[in-house]
Formats: structure tokens, sequence, C-alpha cells
């Protein structure tokens, strides 16, 4: 079954010897990114303050980087590198696409309530 | 009579049974399945979350305000703790992966040891976190809440390194204690079944003669500006504000009020921590149970470790979790 690791990470940029290894390659990156995280969010440097798609910048970066560290616990750690497509998309796919979803809805209401009530309870649509 | 059907006469063929296209045991796939429900759970929590802080994205409570305390240490650290944390959780995941890779080595002694650390890595984080609700939960220091339900809280202008910044100030240092009128209600005196909370230090009134007896104590409100800081009143507006609408003191934070802003806010993280840190301390529990079946020799007898494999998917899922629970409540 799944015996055999899959050694390389980043598209085969990085290879390593032994499945040992690339754990703690991963481990090593995993701590960069929460580092990176972290002196951000105590700093919240002034030019990362800019919106870009109604949300701050700095925002986006944090989101990004949870993906990019959500993503490399499931490959690795939980050897999703190692299944079978079928199996992968299954569980990613499903996930993926039901969240997505659950979180558009949730945000664009929770953001139209808002202004609801900022504009003294005028509703938009009529 | 022979009745059963022995012969389908599809053997060898695809469709004639015997087949695992996803090359994955039922056990683990169960617990893929499983993960996928729970990521469904715990999506749904966090938007939620994210749709009551869009309602209120104006007066939303500043995390980094919130939990800056560190255990042993005294000052203002925001975030190292919880980072701290993170990397613990972090930590025993790669001890879960070791495990794993031992077992597929069929190395007993090496996956006894890593499951030993991943149960301690588990025992710490929940520690931190049951230290965590406890300092939130005791709060810093204090608010008035108004008959409208804000949070108004008190601090004073100071000048560190040639900067005007706004430190805050506890209810003790500045509230002018009086005579109490007012005791705690209990059950032995008067009704029975009727009994009260634990009354605040101070009252109002009392918050109010120390606002007006200390000049540079000011009021700050929940509404955040255009700064992305919260709004601190004039001296006129503070006294007027706590006079009018003062109605409760709140220290602390609870499922009723919470000193640190809106009480949704608090709700939210004893829910969503909560049901985390209740998964981690069930993750330690199956951990404890696979560790002392990998003692006692169940798998070297099975002839595989894959019962480790699969709680290590659980254990890894709950790493996976904290990493969202810590960008969006911590974070974001």
């Amino acid at each position: 079954m799944a015996h055999e690791h899959k050694l390389a990470i980043f598209q085969g940029l990085v290879k390593f010897k032994s499945n040992t290894q690339k754990i703690w390659g991963v481990l090593i990156f995993l701590t960069i990114i929460t580092a990176i995280e972290v002196v951000l969010g105590i700093y919240k440097p002034e030019s990362l303050m800019t919106k870009v798609i109604g949300m701050k910048l700095l925002n986006w970066i944090f989101i990004i980087l949870t993906i990019v560290k959500a993503y490399y616990i499931t490959w690795d750690f939980m050897h999703m590198r190692d299944e079978t497509k079928a199996l992968r998309r299954m569980v990613v796919w499903t996930a993926v696409f039901l969240i997505c979803y659950l979180v558009f809805i949730l945000l664009q209401e929770g953001g139209y309530v808002e202004g609801v009530w900022e504009t003294g309870y005028t509703k938009k649509d009529f | 009579m022979d009745t059963t059907v022995g012969n389908t006469g599809t053997e060898g063929k695809t469709w004639g049974g015997g087949n695992k296209p996803l090359k994955a045991s039922y056990g683990k796939m169960m617990m893929w399945f499983f993960i996928v429900s729970d990521a469904l759970t715990f999506s749904g929590f966090l938007a939620a979350y994210g749709f009551s802080r869009f309602k209120f994205i104006g007066s939303w409570p500043i995390a980094d305000e919130v939990f800056t305390h560190v255990p042993f240490f005294h000052g203002n650290y925001p975030m190292i703790y919880v980072a701290f944390m993170t990397f613990i959780l972090i930590m025993s995941s790669v001890t879960m992966v070791l495990a794993v890779d031992a077992g597929h080595h069929m190395n007993k002694a090496k996956v006894t040891l890593y499951m030993f650390l991943t149960i301690i890595g588990g025992l710490i984080f929940v520690g931190s976190q049951a230290w965590e609700w406890g300092t939130f939960i005791k709060g810093d220091y204090g608010a008035v809440q108004t008959k409208g339900g804000n949070i108004l809280q008190f601090g004073e202008y100071v000048t560190v390194e040639g900067e005007q910044k706004f430190k805050r100030v506890a209810l003790g240092d500045f509230a002018v204690a009086e005579e109490k009128y007012r005791s705690e209600h209990n059950r032995k005196n008067g009704l029975w079944f009727v009994q009260e909370g634990t009354l605040p230090t101070f009252t109002v009134g009392e918050i109010y003669k120390g606002l007006e007896s200390h000049p540079n104590v000011l009021v700050r409100t929940q509404t955040i500006n255009e700064e992305g800081e919260k709004t601190v009143l004039s001296r006129e507006e503070s006294l007027m504000q706590i006079k009018n609408n003062g109605k409760l003191v709140v220290e602390g934070a609870n499922l009723h009020v919470n000193e640190y802003g809106t009480s949704l806010f608090a709700d939210f993280f004893f829910f969503i921590t909560g049901f985390h840190g209740f998964h981690v301390f069930s993750g330690v529990v199956i951990n404890i149970i696979i560790f002392f079946n990998v003692i006692l020799g169940t798998y070297e007898r099975r002839g595989s470790y894959e019962m480790v494999e699969k709680v290590g998917l659980y254990w890894h899922f709950v790493d996976l979790v904290w990493v969202f629970v810590f960008t969006f409540f911590y974070l974001v």
C-alpha cells in the first residue's frame, strides 16, 4: 500500500533521501511559515495595510500562508501525496468546494447585514 | 439442492469483485471520510465566526490586545504564546508521522517512543489551552458595560519613546471604593432556588467617582476608527458616557459578558477553541490506547501498524484545524 513514498516536494525542486528526512524538511518549512506569520502579526507593516479585493493585503497573506501550511500537512504528514488520485480528489475536492460555498454565503450575508445597520436600516434591494 | 450461486462467470474480470481501486483499506478510507465531515463541522463554526465578525466589523475586538500573556512572564507579548502552542502541535504531528514511518518498518521500539512523545505534545497543548482559557476568563483591566451592551474600557495617554500611546488602566487603579450596600444573594437567605453570580469588585458609581478624581483617565469605546484603532473619547464625553450609560462593571469574560468587547467574541472563543480542545483531548486518549496496544505487541502480532496510521490521520487533522483557528482567531 502506501509504503512507498514520493520524496520530492515543491514540484520536485527539493528531493529527500528518505521519508524521515522529508518529514524534518517539511517541519522546517512549516516552522518558517509560522514564524513569518507571527512576525507579520506583531509588527503589522504599514505597507501591507492597503486593501486588495475588499480585504487588507496582510490578511490575504495570512490566509494564503495558512492554505500553504494546510497543503503540506495534508500532503506530507497525512500522506495524501502517496494516495491514489481518486481518493485524493474525493476527499479534497469535496471539502474545498463545500467550504468555499459555505464561507462565501455566510460572509456575503454578514457583510450585507452590517451594511443595513450602518446605513440606518435601509435595505439595498426592493 | 444447491441454492447459492457459486460461479458468476465474471471471475477475473474488472467487475468480478475483489478490486481495490483506491488502494486503501476500509478503515483508512472511513477515517478520511470522517475527517471530511469533521472539517465541514469546523468550517461551519469558523464561517459562523466570520459571519458575526463581518456583521460587527466596525467594533470587533482586536485579538492582539486580548491575548497578550505568557505564563511566568509579566508584560505585553501578543501572540507569542499562541505561536508556541502552534509549534507544539506541529511538533507532535511530526513525532506522529515518525511513529507511522517506524510502523512501516515494523520497528516497535521506535513506534513506542514516538507515540509517547506525541502524547506528551498533546498534553502540553491541552494544558496551554486550559491556561489560555483561565487567563481569558479572569480578565485584564476590567470594563463597564452600557445599557445597550457595549463595552467601555479605560486608559490614559502616556509618552513612550517620544510617542503618544494609549495605555490601558485597570479598574482597581482609579476606582474609589465606597461602603457596599449590596451583598451577594445566596440560596440560604431568602428565596431558596434563587441565587446570583459573584458581584463585581466595584459598582458603576465607584467607577464614576474614580474617573472624576483622575483627570488623565479616558474612556475607550468598541468602535474602530480609520486608523484601525479603538476610538478614545474626550474627557467630557468619557464622564458623560459612564454617568448616563454605564450599567454594569465587567471583569473578565464568560458566556454573558466580555470585558474585551462584544460578548459574541467570547462565545465564539469558548465554542471554537473548546471544540478543538475537545478534539485534542480525545486524540490524546485514542493515542494512549494505541500506545498501550503497541507496547503489548498487538500490531506486531497483527503484522501491520496500520492502526497507528489511522489515529495518525486523526491527529494530523487536529493540527490542521488548529492552523486555521490560529489564523482566523489570532492573526486576521
